[in-house]
């Protein structure tokens, strides 16, 4: 008799084949029937639509890493939102680069707000940045060395709970007053836009947004992958364990702030690859995007799509914009009303979100799969 | 088991060839040594210069009214706490009270709560293989696969606890009195040198009373083992030394019978 570990229903893996099938196929169908198919035709998906949805993509994996670490660990980052953002910024710098002489004040060094600002040199920081490869570096570890250093020190004193959460709040609110200022060297509250070309691909063009979205699917995958093994690993049982008694782990012998700060600067380094694929889509990135709120949002995304489950977040993140694109567009006013009202229904109606409510709903049909929480004992021959 | 004795030579001949004629050292077969230990909260003496010592391979029952002092002083021992004064040493030298939960987790001390705590939306298996003695960092558990050793433990003490047929459930699903055997079982996992056992038989039926008391006398043949707990029957079947606290402090100490016709632990246990 060979005992083996479950399959945990969290990673159930019916869930898991659905989004890589869906993820897939809309890699493949969405660029087709946008380039392939004449925009006359019923089933052209115009550009618009396109760089909509590898925004929407973007914001699915950031709620993936919002979801890795408060899913399956118990934290509850309300700062997420800012290695979005440095990772956009990164990005971003890159992109300005890219301008060269092309800007208004046509200097081939100075992005446009430094000229104007009267600055004579580029600031050291932005060394570097024309180098496409150096600035795919930083958008991985600015976030990454941040949530190291922020984690190292919260996780040590062992800042748990509400305290983390409104520490993180306050992380991503100081980023937000210094990237406002215009001496900061980051273009103060316009931030950087205007952007041109991305490895010498027009920005405008069908086939650049085209391919921008290809590759935020393809991420959003690889990002989905790399989160279901640690999560399928000892590593993910630990942080399962973690969020569900921490100090019982303890007396176990794991360092808790160990598990806690890998899976934090992991969790910020795929945020910050997120916001390196939004900046070139949306155009533009600026200190907004460090606004508490929009880190408070990507909590709710996760929380409606289902908490612990990684698609659960994939799904709630896309649902949540949808909504949000169609709102504002057709009752503006009501939008943040609507995103309360709604993270209240989520609370209180379906506290597991949606996929947690398809999961236990699965459950009950009778003769239907029961999600099998139930490790296998199978007998097998050798191995 | 075996490895005790080559620790002890170890630690000897690291230092010098004579005792160390500093602190009142323990003597190198007591696994743990407790000595004048005091822990207040807010002024309040939790424990008041509490004094211990368990020898390797014992097998000890501490009793003791409610808020005698008894998780305090495991929390003590296993780095929750720190004492205001007095020290804690294991396995001979080892200083407990410098060290942290984990650290101490892994110098081999083991522990059971008393409210059972296991980890409930996890399976059976998964909370054997969690506790499981083994390299516990992180890059280690990305690549993690279970041995067929491994494996193997878990299923011996899967049959020790009487869970085989309950590995795959979630453990919070399982009944109070088998969640007491689980968190046994992941001691058994750990596989410490010392297991201190919190209350084990709270809340349990008097068949499954009868069976726990079974399975700690087995682990108490290979492993140093203290025992907290309230029922003198309990107490009565594992035939062991007992320690009485009270208030902070050790009230008596020896046979059960001893103990159980000593006037001030008849006074503190009848007379109030
Ligand atoms: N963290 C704490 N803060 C304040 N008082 C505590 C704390 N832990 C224990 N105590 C007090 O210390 C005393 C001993 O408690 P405890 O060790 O749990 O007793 P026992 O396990 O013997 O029932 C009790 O009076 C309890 O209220
Ligand atoms: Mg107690």
């Amino acid at each position: 008799m060979i005992l083996s570990n479950d399959r945990n229903h969290l990673l159930s893996p019916l869930g898991a084949k659905i989004t890589l099938a869906v993820l897939l196929l809309v890699a493949v169908l969405v660029p087709l029937l946008n380039l392939s198919v004449p925009p006359g035709s019923a089933f052209h998906v115009p550009t618009y639509v396109v760089s909509l949805l590898g925004k929407y993509l973007c914001f699915a994996m950031l709620a993936l890493s919002v979801d890795l670490i408060w899913g399956f660990c118990g934290i509850l980052s309300l700062g997420h939102g800012a290695f979005f953002a440095l990772g956009g910024y990164a990005m971003g710098m890159y992109l300005m680069r890219q301008i060269g002489d092309r800007g208004v004040y046509g200097n081939p060094i100075l992005p446009d707000f430094m000229v104007f600002l009267n600055w004579k040199e580029l600031p050291w920081y932005w060394y570097g940045f024309d180098a496409f490869p150096f600035a795919l570096l930083m958008v991985l570890l600015v976030p990454g060395l941040l949530a190291l250093v922020f984690g190292w020190f919260a996780f040590r004193s062992r800042v748990t709970g509400v305290y983390l959460s409104i520490i993180t709040q306050a992380m991503t609110f100081a980023l937000l007053l210094a990237f406002f200022r215009n001496d900061m060297g980051f273009g103060g509250n316009n931030g950087l836009t205007d952007f041109k070309d991305l490895l010498g691909f027009d920005l405008q063009d069908d086939g650049t947004r085209a391919a921008l979205f290809v590759a935020t699917a393809v991420m959003l995958v690889l990002a989905y992958l790399l989160c279901r093994w640690i999560i399928g690993s000892k590593v993910g049982r630990v942080l399962i364990a973690i969020r569900d008694a921490e100090s019982r782990t303890r007396f176990l012998g794991y360092r808790v702030e160990y598990y806690k700060l890998f899976v934090f600067t992991v969790s910020a380094m795929l945020a910050g690859i997120a916001g390196a694929l939004y900046v070139p889509q949306v155009g533009i990135i600026n200190p907004s995007e460090f606004s508490p709120a929009n880190s408070i949002e990507i909590v709710i995304w996760v929380a409606v799509g289902g908490r612990g489950y990684l698609h659960g977040a994939i799904l709630g993140a896309i649902l949540v914009n949808y909504a949000k694109t169609y709102l504002t567009g057709a009752a503006p006013d009501i939008w943040l009303f609507f995103l309360g009202g709604l993270f209240i229904a989520v609370t209180v109606l379906l506290p597991k979100g949606i996929v947690g409510s398809l999961d236990q709903l699965r459950g009950r049909l009778p003769g239907g799969f029961k999600p099998k929480a139930q490790a296998k004992v199978q007998e097998m021959p050798g191995e | 088991m075996s490895e005790a004795p080559v620790r002890e030579v170890m630690i000897q001949s690291e230092a010098e060839p004579l005792e160390p004629a500093a602190a009142p050292h323990p003597a190198a077969d007591t696994i743990l040594y407790m000595d004048g230990v005091t822990v207040s909260f807010d002024g309040f003496k939790a424990l008041n210069n509490l004094s211990l010592y368990v020898k390797e391979g014992e097998l000890r029952a501490i009793i003791g009214p409610n808020g005698a002092g008894k998780t305090t002083m495991m929390d003590v021992i296993t780095g929750k706490t720190r004492p205001d004064s007095g020290e804690v040493f294991f396995d001979g030298g080892i200083d407990l009270t410098k060290l942290d939960e984990a650290a101490i987790a892994n110098l081999g001390i083991g522990r059971k709560f008393q409210k059972p705590t296991v980890f409930e939306s996890q399976s059976v298996f998964n909370n054997l293989e969690l506790a499981q003695k083994g390299r516990r960092d992180v890059f280690t558990g990305l690549f993690a696969r279970l041995s067929g050793e491994q494996r193997d433990h878990i299923g011996r003490v899967l049959e020790r606890i009487a869970l085989t047929d309950h590995v795959g459930r979630l453990a919070g699903n399982l009944s109070h009195g088998q969640k007491q055997w689980l968190e046994i079982g992941m001691l058994l996992m750990q596989d410490p040198e010392l297991l201190l056992v919190d209350e084990p038989a709270a809340g349990m039926t008097d068949a499954e009373t009868a069976k726990t008391a079974e399975m700690l006398q087995e682990i108490a043949r290979d492993h140093s083992v203290v025992v907290v707990e309230h029922d003198m029957e309990f107490i009565k079947a594992l035939n062991c030394h007992v320690t009485v606290l009270h208030e902070g402090s050790v009230l008596a100490e020896g046979s059960l019978e001893s103990v159980q016709n000593n006037q001030h632990v008849i006074e503190v246990y009848l007379g109030r």
